[in-house]
């Protein structure tokens, strides 16, 4: 069992992520301490979220290229409520921040539910026209930190047992996915539908409707993380979280969710974002240029993909009943 | 007649172009086994998906208990206790066995959450009660297609059934695993569940049925009792004609040896093939579905990757490591899987004909159409392809139709040596006895044909000599004089010949 | 045999499906290119004014260069979103041979070379490791510009020898600019490679069966290969041109480009699922969109509204056809 633990993608993804968060605290002792820790998980809260709901879109054999747009406009948003009406409870806000992000998944979602169009020209699509809509709703002006309530600024900072609240929301969105992804029929459905469509919909199973919910929960999310990020860097414009979706693909290739569809667990999407998040808080640390970040990223995600390719590889079916037949009748 | 639990009354299905059922009557008993009954074409995969909610019908009525009933949707079927096995593994190949066997019908702990562990022991008892053994959470890729096909029963005895419908279910198991399906079929029977056994062998359908139903090209043809009919009645049912004049197999002087192989191997596909084909014969070679027989075909057309072993063309050998050199040296291969293999269904048929030769055909890089266009003519006009015309596109032409462009295709490179891997399999009785015909044509025109078929009396019918093959081994070889079905098949369900 | 009756045999090809070819989709974007053409003269009297036209094509001729291939590529089920990111690299290099004092040609070669190595690397991922093209061409699309953040970080070059201003800047004859007359050239180039060659016959095969491609003895994989670095070739000489426009490199150059590089695709009717599209069509919705930018520009809107409008065509072109079959078939029901 235990062997069976490490030899599987995720055993081997974090022992890589621990060697290299150990490795670089050998250089520097300050990077493994524990508040150093936190802040790390804390840095990549908003990762991890978005990629639990890529995962979702990506089982389900789609592609959800909008999600950093919808950040974008989904925190533009609630900035421009919140400096305009700074009176508006939190809840309310945060209520808003995933209804908007849900309506602009929904659209993405309709169109592949519905018109089964690829989903990777939706939301090629819907990426530039939210962004644009952000444009639009802001006049291209920014929203400053001052121009921000302090508990719109606050809340995500707020410390439970030295863990902010930002943090605690990645955690209760594992917890949530771990539990749905494994132990609901919904969550099943999203891995039957991407494994074997044809026959998913034997099973019953509404293949359609799944892909919907895939791209509602990773619009939802993308909402949440749009007021989350905003509030985070005390700072709303056009551009923010510019080319951010290609992170999060990335978190999620880097833990073995397979872009065919199907294939993917909510620790390894975890441990891929994690991955991503060691390696930018390393780098600086470690004395490299920022400027190589993404490069390395890019990097990761082809060793990733291509270790992918090669593992799956000749676990074709059997004919020959033992394998060694060859040798048997030779040797007769 | 009237206590029938499960009734299609004048159900029809239409897809463009062709009417798949055309106003079809069944009738199912409780504790009683219906054999279906009927040629490829016929219908019986229709009419299973309108049973199951895949498909919904056109006109007629669906009757369960008495009731009209309408499925929009597999769901609808199944949560009436309609279950069925495909013929094609539906299944998950990511997933575990207990998961396969439980999706859509997952036991649940308080309505609420999977419950994980009573899934593991209930597949425990479903795969034991049906002599399986195999470890609940096992990866489903793992399996053998056998051991594939019994998650699959497994999956529809998991949920209360009124009703099982078996789709050929014997065509890709053993010997041993056959008479273990029986066993399980008559314990069903006596639980009182109505079956649909849909096949093609007879010896099944008088061993296990006591009503059938026999379809011909989607239209009811007729029905009753086993005990009151015979086989050569059914079979009249059937192709409405003698089956004799299906074969219309011609003496033709066999020649020297052409292509000698020799210990083909390949690590986890087959083993030690040998075999040697001559001038103007015609090799059959018999096995069940995932014999590896298909596998040894593609290895010499060169798709197949770590093949071992010796290919030799005239003496001289020769290196085939991808079609492109199999068709230089003038092996061709007519594939199973038409639609995905052997043809582009978008491109126009003259297109199709001339993709192997492009390069030989174009002037300096530029496409000459009109030579295409002469080719396309020459050799679709030979096989008496039906089309408006020849830039019309594939896939608006009929099963039989198709594969004759696939022939043609192939022709028109002047091959030696032509596989036919399934020649007839989906296609209407008239293009099957055409395509027959033409292969006595070709070999009377000096080729060599290799036809790979599970179809007994084609292969019975057509071949000089045949080739037994069973779990990737040859084992038998028979001469046209030698063969009878009873051999056949004892040969390739893992016996040995009595004779 | 019969031959006697055979004399009436099949013909050829028939006339309808001729005419049928009249009313496709290229022929709907001429109406709308024209439409566009009326409307935007009647909203601005500069319109018209031949300069201004020439003016406008800098604006598309770069990145239609990269569509013509990237419509084969589409066409051949594949994709390459990297090809921004080609532009960044090539043209950083492009840059650091520049500052060495390297001369025009030695410059542009660089470029050209860069984007070919790029493609070749994309093209030997997907094939030798049978990843789909667009997981390989996310990665290295942060990789290829990560590169070029590495070499260049936040430093702009500008020292681009003397004559080499002249592929983004220059004009061969009257208002005819060297980038719009290279791709005129290119258009005629692809539009033969797609429909009068056996590499454009392979293209359409496997866009629409690569196994019974593979199985009709075509080598599908080295027709992939190539396709990628003729992607590639194309990007690093879009990269010249636009290094030269600008006169300068920066890593952020071209950024988001592959989006209106893939719509441009799109849009002339090549189909994201592969097998369909006609090299016409991409050049109609080259000019399409050059017309409608350049409209814009007339009317002072903003770069950023354009991206929505680019989103909101996308998706209509690829929503509407559909719609209506969805249509028809509700009607055809009803009946």
């Amino acid at each position: 069992m235990l062997k069976r633990l490490i030899y599987s993608r995720e055993g081997v993804l974090s022992i890589i992520v621990l060697a290299m968060f150990f490795g670089v605290g050998v250089i520097s002792p300050d990077f493994i301490s524990l508040s150093n820790s936190v802040s790390i998980f804390n840095d990549t809260s908003i990762l991890i979220m978005l990629a639990l709901g890529q995962m979702l879109v990506i089982l389900t054999r789609c592609i959800d290229l909008s999600v950093a747009a919808n950040v974008a406009f989904t925190g533009m948003f609630v900035a421009m409520v919140n400096q305009y009406f700074p009176e508006l409870s939190m809840a309310l806000l945060i209520f808003l921040s995933l209804f908007i992000g849900a309506l602009l998944g929904a659209i993405n979602g309709l169109f592949v539910w519905l018109l089964k169009v690829p989903s990777i020209v939706i939301t090629l699509g819907t990426m530039s026209i939210y962004r644009g809509a952000t444009f639009l709703l802001s006049d291209g002006a920014w929203v400053n930190s001052h121009q921000m309530s302090e508990s719109f600024i606050g809340l995500p900072r707020y410390e439970i047992l030295s863990i902010p609240v930002l943090g605690w929301m990645a955690v209760a969105a594992i917890i949530l996915f771990f539990w749905a992804m494994k132990f609901s029929v919904w969550g099943r459905n999203f891995y039957a539908a991407g494994g074997n469509p044809m026959a998913a919909f034997y099973s019953g199973v509404n293949v359609g409707k799944v892909q919907f919910y895939a791209f509602l929960v990773s619009g939802t999310l993308s909402g949440l993380c749009g007021y989350l990020w905003v509030s985070r860097f005390a700072v709303a414009y056009v551009d923010v979280a510019n080319g951010f979706e290609l992170q999060v693909i990335a978190a999620c290739v880097i833990g073995g969710v397979s872009i065919v569809g199907g294939l993917g667990t909510v620790v390894g999407c975890v441990i891929g974002a994690l991955f991503i998040g060691v390696v930018n808080n390393a780098l600086p640390i470690i004395g490299v240029s920022p400027f190589w970040q993404m490069a390395i990223s890019g990097l990761v995600i082809i060793i990733a993909v291509i270790a992918n390719a090669t593992s799956g590889k000749d676990k074709a079916r059997i004919i020959l009943r033992n394998p060694n037949a060859n040798d048997e009748i030779r040797a007769n | 007649m009237n206590n029938a639990i499960f009734s299609l009354k004048k159900v029809s299905k239409v897809f463009p172009g062709v009417k798949a059922l055309d106003g079809v009557d069944l009738h199912l008993y409780p504790g009683q086994v219906t054999a279906l009954v009927g040629e490829n074409g016929a219908g019986k995969s229709t009419l299973v998906k309108t049973m199951t909610g895949i498909y919904q019908p056109d006109g007629g009525e669906i009757i369960f208990n008495g009731k009209p009933v309408q499925f929009h949707s597999p769901h609808d079927s199944h949560a009436l206790g309609i279950t069925a096995i495909h013929q094609e593994t539906v299944l998950f190949d990511d997933l575990t066995v207990a998961e396969n066997i439980f999706l859509g019908n997952y036991p649940l702990t308080k309505r609420f959450s999977i419950d994980w562990a009573a899934m593991e022991t209930r597949s425990q008892e479903i795969l034991s009660s049906i002599n399986a053994h195999m470890d609940p959470n096992q990866i489903l890729r793992e399996l053998s297609i056998g051991q594939k096909h019994m998650v699959g029963i497994a999956r529809a005895l998991s949920v209360d059934a009124k009703v099982v419908i078996l789709d050929e279910p014997t065509a890709a198991l053993s010997h041993h695993e056959i008479h273990e399906l029986y066993e399980l079929v008559n314990t069903l029977k006596s639980q009182g569940k109505a079956i649909l056994f849909i096949t093609h062998k007879f010896d099944e359908i008088f061993t296990l049925a006591d009503r059938y139903t026999v379809f011909r090209d989607g239209s009811f043809v007729g029905e009753g009792f086993i005990k009151d009919t015979n086989e050569s009645q059914l079979v009249e049912m059937m192709v409405a004609r003698s089956i004799e004049a299906t074969y219309p197999k011609k003496d033709v002087a066999i020649g020297e040896t052409l292509l000698e192989v020799s210990n083909l191997c390949h690590t986890t596909e087959f083993a030690n093939i040998s075999f040697s084909l001559k001038k103007g014969e015609i090799l059959g070679v018999y096995g069940l579905v995932g014999s590896g027989r298909t596998e040894v075909m593609q290895a010499l057309f060169g798709t197949t990757d770590h093949v071992t072993g010796s290919v030799k063309m005239n003496g001289k050998e020769v290196i085939i490591h991808s079609p492109k050199e199999a068709i230089d040296n003038g092996i061709v291969y007519v594939p199973e899987e038409r639609q995905k293999q052997g043809i582009v269904l978008e491109l126009p048929i003259y297109q199709n004909v001339s993709l192997p030769q492009m390069e030989r055909l174009a002037k300096h890089g530029q496409i000459d159409q009109e030579s295409e266009m002469a080719l396309a003519r020459q050799y679709c006009e030979r096989l008496q392809v039906k089309a408006s015309c020849w830039d019309e596109k594939v896939m608006n032409l009929s099963g039989g139709n198709q594969q004759k462009v696939v022939i043609a295709k192939w022709l028109a490179t002047n091959p030696k040596v032509i596989i036919l891997d399934e020649p007839t399999k989906g296609i209407d009785i008239g293009s099957k006895a055409a395509v027959h015909e033409f292969m006595s044509e070709l070999v009377d025109s000096g080729l060599s044909v290799i036809m790979v078929s599970s179809e007994l009396p084609e292969i019975l019918g057509m071949s000089d000599r045949i080739l037994v093959m069973n779990e990737g081994l040859i084992v038998g070889e028979l001469s046209r004089a030698d063969a009878t079905p009873e051999k056949v098949v004892s040969l390739a369900t893992g016996g040995s010949v009595t004779c | 045999m019969d031959t006697t009756i055979k004399k009436s045999a099949t013909p050829d090809s028939m006339f309808t499906s001729k005419l049928q070819g009249l009313l496709r989709w290229e022929s709907f974007l001429v109406l709308i290119v024209f439409l566009v053409c009326v409307m935007n003269s009647y909203l601005s009297p500069y319109f018209l004014d031949p300069w201004n036209l020439s003016d406008a094509t800098f604006n598309f001729t770069e990145k239609a260069l990269i569509a013509l291939p990237m419509a084969m590529l589409i066409i051949a089920k594949e994709i390459d979103i990297s090809v921004a990111a080609i532009i960044s690299l090539s043209s950083t290099l492009m840059g650091l041979v520049a500052q060495m004092g390297a001369p025009v040609y030695a410059v542009a070669f660089v470029g050209i070379l860069v984007g070919a190595a790029c493609g070749l690397f994309n093209g030997v991922l997907v094939t030798r490791f049978k990843i789909p093209s667009i997981v390989v061409t996310i990665g290295t699309m942060s990789l290829f510009r990560g590169i070029s953040y590495i070499l260049l970080g936040d430093q702009v070059v500008r020292d681009y020898p003397d004559g080499f201003e002249f592929f983004g800047q220059g004009y061969v004859y009257w208002v005819f600019s060297f980038e719009l007359v290279l791709f005129a050239f290119f258009a005629l180039v692809f539009y033969w490679l797609l429909h009068r060659t056996t590499f454009g016959r392979y293209t359409y095969a496997i866009g629409n069966n690569p196994t019974a491609s593979y199985y009709s003895g075509i080598k599908v994989d080295k027709h992939r290969l190539i396709l990628f670095t003729l992607v590639g070739v194309m990007s690093g000489v879009a990269s010249v041109l636009l290094t030269s426009r600008l006169g300068s490199t920066r890593p952020s150059i071209a950024m988001g480009w592959e989006l209106s590089i893939i719509t441009m695709v799109v849009l002339g009717g090549v189909s994201i699922l592969g097998g369909s599209g006609t090299i016409a069509g991409v050049v109609l919705a080259v000019i399409l969109m050059g017309l409608v930018t350049f409209g814009m520009g007339l009317l002072n809107i903003p770069g950023i509204v354009m991206t929505i409008i680019v989103g909101v065509m996308l998706i209509t072109v690829v929503s509407l056809p559909v719609l209506i079959t969805l249509y028809k078939n509700k009607k055809a029901k009803a009946l």
